[in-house]
């Protein structure tokens, strides 16, 4: 049972460890050309906010299809809370998905749309008009009952269209790029809503997105896919400093990428020059190494020491909270990134265009990527 | 979902429509053609041998060379449906246009949509009225001092009744795509140095081409094969493929030979609607209804 | 703006064209005179006579209930077709759809001796449908399915298809489904074909001429033989009053579509 850090300062989960969503072997085409999902083997646990996280095309949105029962797998095997899926239609699953464009039926209400599922089961009036009740103040719309979706805003329709997928407590709530057409302030605001209703409520969450920084953010885990295959899969901050391809290291973030060939365990040969790495490696084999720009360290004099490197400052970016350096280091490109923090101490410094810098790889933030 | 199931669900939506379709569309259809090649018998029914001689009959092959008497009346309804499309067209293309630049659309939509809904009949005799030696036109004439006009019966009563008649059928549809202009084309093409007349040639005009089209066909169609008007307002005088049809199937009783005329009439409609699905698809198809 | 002015004239004068037969016939149905078109003072009498000539009833009563039952058929023929059309691939689909653009373009003669053509060979084969009502109402329903499915099928084209997903996600099964969310949203859409269908049964001249038996007259027939015979102010009466209803269905209609 793996536990989110607590020195990164997030909450501490643990998610329980079994297994509610379980798919083996899962393969899917569209056409002789295009395939859309080729072998795909992932567990979700129960009350875990799980997301996929991939670029378009990578078939993230066709498997939540599948989960949801729109697509039937070509081959493999589906499982949602022990029942093999194979030929159970949508309206038969014990999982609600919360639309991309939200599906909210235009010619009812508010009410009778959250209401819609509960009335599909023939619950009873008043049991649907609690239900209701409390579906609509769990996401903060008390007062739009009797709205019609046309009324509503684009924020106000996503908290509807929740509503009435969660007022069903399905086993697994399905979530399709909800916030995509939301703006940025009120995504940011929507993305912390969620995840503190996924806490309270329990439920297990299985969200699709193409914003890296929104997965990370949000997710306990993380697959990333890509092609129809899951890349990585595991928590976000496991993916984050420890990814194991170049996809998922340029993916997830912006890195620096370096390729060489190891010359004994523990070195490699770098267009930077030789650098130490702290993973034992297998000598003559060519490795890529990666580094996050903002632990890459920025000085002016230089100590002699292991991977250290002059370089050239290219150019600066000014984002406000941080300076993005592009540093040329004998005709290879590096990106560092440091805090506008306005310390005046070494290690706080900041620098010009063409500057000459020194530049340091610390070992134990190289990581090394077997391709 | 299996075959089994698929069908099952295809039929009860797809099986009562398409069989109506094939009994009272396709198969009287097949009829007329059928019927194109048989001969009219003594007994007032019709009989084999199959002949080509209706059609030669229509065409006019003889053993003299060509009769154009048929071929004259196909030329006359085909030149009826081009001049009255073309008349609607130059009357109604700028209508469409003073609708949606007007602020009372809604209005003015109404008041075209009205002729366009009040029966046809009417609309068409009002032009006897209008036309006959004792009409409203020669009474207007005789109070400005003019002599009288003899336009009832006449081939101009019959293309101004023609023109009237089909008018709305051309600026509805049109107006359809008229209203939908992105006019923000027109401001790129000003911008990038093109006069009034070329913007509105290359921004505006191709944005109306759809419901154009679909106008013309919706006025050339039914104009060709007109036979109401031609009888009302040229009184035996105007002889259309349309007439000659009724006439074959009224009092004539040749019913082979008027499938001919028929068949011919189908075909170059047929030929041209064609034509424009090839070029239109399916979405413009739905956008003549 | 000279080119404003210019559209404007021609608006106007495109409009007084329009409305030229319909005022004259308007006008001279309240004339005193009977024949010509002078004025000689305003009248009722000729609706007078319209309303006493009972034998004009029939006429009326045959066109509504051929518009009625008609339109009822084709529209639920329509409907279904639309329906089908909308959700399935098939591979006869294309020669289907080309079947139902025949009555639409089709000129109104070549449909309407096709019947006639039709119907004599069942009579002669099967001694059945003879010409009279239903063959005037097999006849328009024939025409006016296509315009019903051509109608519902594009309202159906313009339908969100995630929200037949999400019933499905929430619990709805095939007709349920069906009568809770595509049914609701496509009515208005059903309702605007059958109007269209209603109107034109009531306005078919050419389709009735063909198809129509001793008996079977209807209003367009009506008014088509007495115009033959000569133009007379009871005629005037009868197309003034046919206009004041489509005005009043039209202006109906208007409301119902400004209140959505």
């Amino acid at each position: 049972m793996e536990q989110r850090k607590h020195f990164k300062g997030k909450r501490t989960r643990t998610p329980g460890g079994e297994t509610i969503v379980r798919l083996s072997g899962v393969r899917k085409r569209f056409d002789p050309l295009t395939v859309a999902l080729d072998g795909v083997d992932l567990e979700v646990r129960a009350g875990e906010f799980f997301s996929l996280l991939g670029p378009s095309g990578c078939g993230k949105t066709t498997l939540l299809r599948i989960l949801a029962g729109f697509e039937e797998p070509d081959e493999g095997r589906v499982e949602i809370a022990g029942i093999d899926t194979q030929g159970v239609p949508p309206y038969r699953r014990p999982v609600n998905l919360v639309f991309q464009n939200y599906a909210l039926f235009p010619h009812m209400n508010v009410f009778d749309n959250i209401a819609f599922g509960l009335r599909m089961k023939r619950l009873p009036g008043d049991e649907v008009h609690a239900r209701v009740g409390w579906a609509l103040e769990l996401v903060d719309i008390a007062g739009l009952a009797l709205r019609r979706p046309h009324e509503l805003s684009g924020g106000q329709k996503q908290r509807v269209a929740l509503a009435r997928a969660l007022v069903n407590e399905p086993e697994v709530l399905l979530l399709d790029e909800p916030l995509g057409a939301l703006d940025y302030k009120l995504r940011k605001q929507l993305q912390v809503e969620l995840m503190n209703l996924q806490e309270e409520l329990g439920l297990t969450f299985i969200y699709v997105t193409h914003d890296q920084e929104e997965a990370l953010v949000m997710s306990d885990r993380i697959a990333v896919m890509r092609e129809g295959r899951v890349e990585q899969l595991g928590l976000p901050e496991a993916l984050y400093e420890r990814p194991a391809s170049r996809f998922v290291a340029q993916f997830l973030g912006t890195s620096n990428l370096i390729p060489g060939t190891a010359l004994s365990e523990r070195e490699v040969e770098t267009p930077l020059g030789t650098l130490r790495v702290a993973e034992t490696l297998e000598t003559g084999r060519r490795y890529t190494l990666s580094i996050r720009p903002e632990k890459v360290r920025l000085s002016r004099n230089a100590p002699g020491s292991p991977n250290r490197t002059w370089a050239r400052v290219d150019d600066i970016i000014y984002t406000g909270a941080e300076n993005q350096y592009l540093l040329d280091a004998g005709g290879f490109e590096l990106v560092a990134y440091t805090l506008n923090s306005d310390i005046q101490e070494p290690g706080y410094e900041e620098f010009d265009y063409d500057e000459r810098i020194a530049v340091h790889l610390p070992e134990e933030n190289l990581v090394v990527i077997h391709e | 979902m299996n075959k089994r199931t698929r069908w099952t669900r295809l039929l009860p939506t797809l099986g009562p429509g398409t069989v109506w379709l094939l009994v009272f569309t396709l198969v009287p259809t097949l009829l007329i053609f059928y019927t194109s090649f048989l001969q009219r018998d003594p007994h007032g029914w019709l009989s084999g041998p199959l002949t080509l001689e209706n059609y030669r009959r229509f065409f006019g092959i003889g053993p003299d060379g060509i009769d154009p008497l048929y071929l004259n009346i196909l030329g006359r309804s085909l030149l009826l449906g081009f001049v009255t499309t073309l008349a609607t067209v130059l009357i109604g293309y700028p209508f469409a246009f003073f609708i949606a630049a007007s602020p009372r659309k809604n209005l003015l939509l109404l008041l075209v949509v009205l002729p366009f809904w009040t029966n046809f009949l009417i609309r068409v005799y009002a032009w006897i009225v209008i036309f006959q030696r004792k009409g409203v036109l020669n009474a207007l004439l005789g109070q400005f001092g003019m002599d009288p006009v003899l336009l009832y019966p006449s081939w101009t009563a019959v293309y101004v009744g023609t023109i009237y008649t089909y008018l709305p059928f051309l600026i509805l549809p049109l107006y359809a795509s008229v209203e939908k202009i992105d006019w923000t084309l027109l401001e790129a093409a000003h911008d990038l140095g093109a006069g009034k007349l070329r913007g509105f040639w290359h921004a505006v005009f191709p944005q109306t081409l759809p419901g154009l089209i679909a106008g013309i066909l919706l006025v050339f169609i039914p104009a060709v094969g007109t036979f109401v008007i031609s009888d009302l307002l040229g009184a035996g005088k105007a002889i259309l493929v349309g007439n000659v049809i009724q006439q074959q199937f009224g009092a004539s009783r040749d019913w082979a030979f008027g499938s001919a005329a028929a068949f011919v009439l189908m075909a170059v409609v047929l030929a041209g609607l064609w034509l424009y699905a090839r070029w239109a698809g399916e979405r413009g198809m739905e956008e003549l209804v | 703006m000279t080119t404003r002015r210019w559209l404007t004239l021609h608006g106007i004068l495109v409009l007084l064209f329009l409305y030229l037969p319909i005022a004259v016939i308007v006008v001279l149905s309240f004339n005193e005179s009977k024949f010509g078109v002078a004025w000689h003072g305003f009248t009722l009498k000729w609706y007078r006579q319209l309303l006493e000539h009972t034998r004009i009833h029939p006429y009326v009563w045959n066109s509504l209930i051929v518009a009625s039952v008609s339109t009822f058929l084709s529209t639920v023929l329509g409907t279904l077709l639309a329906l089908g059309l909308a959700r399935y691939r098939f591979p006869w689909r294309g020669g289907l759809l080309f079947l139902l653009y025949v009555p639409v373009v089709i000129p109104d003669v070549v449909m309407g001796v096709s019947l006639l053509l039709f119907f004599a060979w069942v009579q002669r084969a099967f001694d059945a449908l003879h010409l009279g009502l239903t063959t005037v109402i097999l006849g328009h329903v024939s025409f006016q399915i296509a315009y019903v499915t051509l109608v519902v099928k594009s309202r159906l084209a313009g339908l969100d298809p995630s929200l037949d997903e999400a019933a499905a996600d929430l619990g709805a099964a095939g007709w349920e489904r069906f009568w809770k969310v595509t049914f609701p949203l496509i009515a208005p859409g059903i309702a605007a074909a059958a109007l269209l269908a209603f109107t034109l049964s009531l306005d078919d001249f050419v389709i009735t001429f063909f198809t129509a038996g001793p008996g079977a007259t209807t209003l367009p027939i009506y008014i088509f033989s007495s115009v033959k015979r000569g133009v007379t102010p009871e005629i005037h009466a009868l197309s003034t009053l046919m206009i004041l209803v489509t005005t009043l269905a039209l202006i109906a209609v208007q409301r119902m579509q400004a209140r959505r």
